[in-house]
């Protein structure tokens, strides 16, 4: 299936404080913007898949979004798994495609915990909240500060990946933070819970993103402007609770890019430019070397060749990533890949011909990969 | 007709929680394949028997991982920040969430033997565990 399907327009909402809007007023703006950037008509679009809100889950969701669209999809629904749900959504739609159950997909996500409810983040963990075992980072802690026990010090890279985000999210006009972070300002940030810092964490984050999502062949008969064609996919789900990890730092993230690779033909050595999702910087450090970037405990040697800022070793999250562009849950991400494919990147990486995107979502639970080419 | 009114069956959750209440530490283990786990559940996650027993931990464990809570995220730990949270890992081999007892600021003490050791908090016994033996 390489290269069968294309992103064929992407869409998004501010990002930051979106106040007074519901999600399905920011999924709408999303997908307009979407459909308006692939040039094509509403008529023309067949199918919706939607990852229902992180903050405030409801049912048939799914529905009520196309209802407020007055679409009805061929095909299309809700799929959840936390944030790997957008990528996952997106190989689905072309997998959907490619069987003939549809044309034209819309792909979108919305949440605003910013100015509505925060619930799902600092959520307390059933019977064990009179331990004080309560929100989602301090599940990615206890698996950094594994992580650090069995393959030596995270302040180096962790840094690393924190300050090239924040540099490309101050380039970039829509970041919701546009605040360059220095050594010296990550070393003092404070715990939150350590071992994660403020400067580890993701924003919080109101908005939305969609894509359009249909077959090479479409979109050339369309005359679609920049389809960036979609070369590989893959996911794996971890599922166990953090605790019951027989290995704390091992996911199936390792899995889901292999998928991804082998269907694009590719090795990491090939990709020019990643978007890794960066919840907490200790996802990025676990996703680069589950990916085989580097061998596991080695990825802090690619700082002193150069590290994650454009211009050097691997650049990541062009955009500003979760950590500086929006904390949104994920499909931001894709945008940015798009952007990079097509060139227009306000953090361009130079001759960049693929880029990887990863997704995941609850504690590491769910994961997914794309590979976007030219 | 006349209505039978059954008492209502515990889940095993509720059994879990009743034997902590009175200062034991079970878990399950499956009759069918041998594994033993936590948290409680209905079937065994390992071959999906329903077949199985609970027996009582012996109280040695060690520390899988550990964090220090910096923010009170629920607002009943407000008065007590920092307060640490672990994973560990029982002798007979189900994991679990519990507090360290006597945990020094600086020390890594994954891969480190604890003992259980219950503690009056919230109206009930908590299982925690003390880390340099009894
Ligand atoms: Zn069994």
């Amino acid at each position: 299936m390489r290269g069968k399907a294309v992103i064929a327009g992407i869409g998004q909402t501010a990002f930051g404080k979106v106040p007074g809007r519901s999600t399905i007023s920011l999924n709408i703006e999303a997908c307009r913007k979407a459909v308006a950037d692939a040039g094509i008509e509403k008529g023309a679009v067949d199918a919706l898949l939607v990852k229902v809100p992180t903050s405030r889950v409801e049912m048939m969701y799914g529905q009520t979004l196309a209802e407020a669209m007055q679409l009805r999809p061929r095909f299309g629904g809700v799929f959840d798994q936390g944030g790997a749900s957008n990528i996952s959504m997106i190989a689905i739609a072309a997998m959907a495609i490619e069987a003939g159950q549809c044309e034209v997909a819309l792909v979108s996500l919305a949440d605003n915990p910013r100015t509505g409810s925060r619930h799902a983040y600092e959520k307390v963990w059933g019977d064990d909240a009179d331990f004080g075992w309560s929100s989602v980072v301090a599940g990615y802690a206890m698996i950094a500060r594994r992580y650090a026990h069995d393959y030596g010090n995270i302040d180096d890279v962790n840094a690393a990946i924190a300050i090239a985000a924040r540099k490309h999210g101050a380039a970039n006009p829509n970041a919701q933070l546009k605040l360059p972070l220095t050594r010296d300002m990550y070393d003092q940030s404070p715990w939150v819970v350590e071992p994660l810092r403020r400067d580890d964490c993701c924003l919080v984050s109101d908005g939305a993103a969609a894509v359009v999502v249909m077959s090479a062949e479409r979109a050339r008969k369309l005359g679609i402007k920049a389809p960036v064609p979609i070369l590989g996919f893959g996911q794996g789900n971890t599922s166990d609770a953090v605790p019951l990890r027989e290995d704390l730092t091992t996911t199936m993230a390792g899995g889901s890019a292999k998928t991804a690779f082998a269907m694009a033909g590719l090795k990491p050595k090939d990709i020019d430019v990643a978007q890794i999702y960066d919840c907490f910087t200790i996802t990025v450090l676990m996703t680069l070397e589950a990916y085989g970037f580097t061998p596991k405990g080695r990825l802090r040697d690619f700082i002193e060749e150069g590290g994650f800022e454009v211009g050097g070793k691997l650049p990541l999250n062009t955009s500003g990533g979760l950590l500086s562009e929006t904390g949104m849950p994920g499909l931001q991400l894709v945008l940015e890949g798009v952007r990079q494919m097509r060139g227009t990147s306000t953090s361009q990486v130079p001759g960049a011909r693929n880029c990887i995107v990863s997704n995941q979502g609850g504690i590491m639970h769910t994961h997914s990969t794309l590979i976007l080419g030219q | 007709m006349s209505k039978t009114v059954e008492a209502p069956a515990s889940t095993p959750a509720e059994t879990h929680r009743a034997a902590l209440d009175d200062r034991r530490l079970t878990y399950q283990r499956c009759r069918s394949c041998e594994q033993a786990w936590l948290p409680a559940r209905e079937e065994c996650p390992k071959c999906w028997s329903s077949d199985w027993v609970w027996e009582e931990a012996s109280g040695k464990a060690e520390v899988v991982s550990w964090v220090v809570y910096h923010t009170a995220f629920d607002k009943r730990f407000a008065g007590h920040l920092p307060y640490n949270v672990a994973v560990v890992q029982l002798a007979e081999g189900p994991r679990m969430v519990t507090n360290l007892i006597d945990l020094s600021e600086g020390e890594d003490v994954i891969g480190q033997a604890v003992t259980l050791a219950f503690e009056e908090e919230f109206d009930r016994p908590l299982p925690r565990f003390k880390l340099r033996g009894p």
